[in-house]
């Protein structure tokens, strides 16, 4: 296992700033879930000149749909899901205030940019783990868009919720950096 | 003489199918994802190996969905032509058998409308493929299709000058590109041949084979380890944070095509391959 850093949410610019592409992180406090249709109405509620569901200042958005929770538990099974669908979103809640969103896989351009003009860190968690995820999720209450059903904006808590730092505040890619490391050439023997 | 098969009885083993696909990684995947955890050359890559292992120990221990992405419910049936089904027709017992399976075991649904995008609540229609064949038994294969993946998934129409080398380009290309979105270590399902619908079905069909069945054609089997080694050469690794496991497995099914035609689909499966069957 490697090294491990503990934050705390919201994040502030010192700790987004000390924060780099590759380091393990269990992230501590509350954040808030949404994904494709979530999104796209806190666009249009800011195109329409409204306000956003929460208080997006050095907030993390996690992208997620949980399963529904079981009797007795906060949620159901939650990992992330794809990030590229909200790159189209992504730059304007950036530029708002938001510093942190967890998801998986590449980001375009315009979100890696984003991230380091205006300070904030796109994190990985591991896709498909979403009933060891789950644990690390306490408490789990819808505050906007209810009718999404599993795309509804949830407040959540989370005790050490594991993620590492794809892209970080200044231009490091994660993704790109390992697959540099352990691409191999066809000739090349294992 | 007709077998008969009541509708309930379809609908009762789909439900189970449903949750049972969903809580219990099948013993080949997790087999090759405890191989992949011992070789694997990254670090990082085998936290997120080890934590693959871990949830889906959870999944079968706590009876949870090892992914909130329980998936589209497609199906694979196999109907004896000597069986005959009462009270009811079979897709219907199907989809009902998914509303009561995704309902009781807390499932996700994840069905929408394609332009409102409005949830239809119940995880239906799913998706059925049913195959005549002999006998009076039913074969149900149910597969949790996630999103992440199947995004990640194309159909080519080659041209036959393109040929293997053109084929063996497209299916190393796709997963090179479509890098840590998929939840890599994959298993990539891949149809050539057909025309272009049924090369998508042959495609995902190949999915259903474990991990340790080796293709029954010599020459498929050769080039599924050909394909294998060089995908775990683009040094993508679990969850494309880098490492030598990018893919688990590479499966082909090969049928006749059109002259004029190369199709090929690559039918791309996340390590989560959520697949469950019974006989009726």
């Amino acid at each position: 296992m490697a090294e491990v850093l503990r934050i705390k949410t919201p994040l502030t610019d010192a700790v987004v700033s000390s924060l780099k592409s590759g380091n393990s992180v269990l992230i501590t406090g509350v954040m808030y879930t949404g994904r494709d249709a979530a999104h796209k109405r806190m666009i249009d509620a800011l195109n329409r000149g409204e306000k956003l569901p929460f208080d997006i200042q050095g907030q993390i958005i996690y992208y997620v749909g949980p399963s529904p929770a079981k009797p007795d538990r906060p949620i159901g099974s939650a990992g992330p899901t794809t990030s590229y669908r909200m790159d189209a979103y992504a730059p304007t809640l950036i530029k708002l205030g938001l510093k942190g969103m967890i998801g998986k896989g590449w980001r375009a351009k315009e979100v890696i940019d984003a991230c380091m003009k205006y300070k904030a860190i796109y994190f990985g968690a591991t896709g498909g783990a979403g009933a060891l995820i789950a644990r690390s999720i306490r408490k789990a209450d819808v505050i906007a868009y209810d009718d999404l059903g599993p795309e509804a904006v949830r407040k959540i808590e989370v005790v050490d919720f594991p993620a590492i730092v794809i892209n970080d505040a200044y231009g490091n890619d994660l993704y790109v950096k390992g697959v540099e490391e352990y691409k191999q050439s066809e000739e090349a023997h294992t | 003489m007709m077998r008969e098969v009541k509708v309930k009885q379809i609908t009762d083993a789909v439900s189970r199918l449903c949750m049972e696909a969903n809580f219990d990684i099948p013993a080949d995947i997790m087999d090759a994802v405890s191989k992949a955890y011992r070789e694997e050359a990254s670090p990082q890559g085998r936290d997120v190996l080890k934590q693959i292992i871990d949830n889906d120990e959870i999944a079968h221990n706590e009876r949870v969905p090892m992914c909130q992405d329980t998936g589209l419910a497609v199906f694979f049936v196999e109907l004896g032509q000597d069986v005959h089904i009462t009270g009811g027709l079979l897709n219907d017992a199907i989809n009902d058998g998914v509303r009561k399976g995704y309902k009781e075991g807390y499932l996700r649904k994840s069905t929408c409308n394609p332009f409102t995008r409005k949830n239809v609540g119940d995880n239906t229609p799913s998706v059925i493929h049913v195959e005549v064949v002999a006998g009076d038994r039913i074969k149900i294969t149910m597969a949790a299709k996630g999103g992440g993946s199947e995004n990640m998934s194309r159909v080519m129409m080659l041209k036959p000058s393109d040929g293997l080398e053109g084929i063996k380009k497209y299916i190393i290309d796709r997963v090179g590109e479509s890098g840590s979105n998929p939840c890599p270590p994959v298993i990539v399902g891949v149809g050539i041949g057909g025309t272009f619908e049924r090369s998508a079905l042959i495609a995902k069909k190949s999915l259903l084979r474990p991990l340790d069945v080796p293709n029954p054609d010599p020459e498929l089997d050769k080039l599924e380890r050909e394909l294998l080694t060089s995908i775990n050469k683009l040094g993508i690794g679990p969850m494309g944070l880098g490492g030598r496991t990018t893919a688990l497995g590479v499966h082909v099914i090969v049928e006749p095509c059109h002259i004029a035609s190369l199709p090929l689909a690559v039918n791309i499966q996340c390590h989560s391959a959520r697949h469950k069957e019974t006989t009726l």
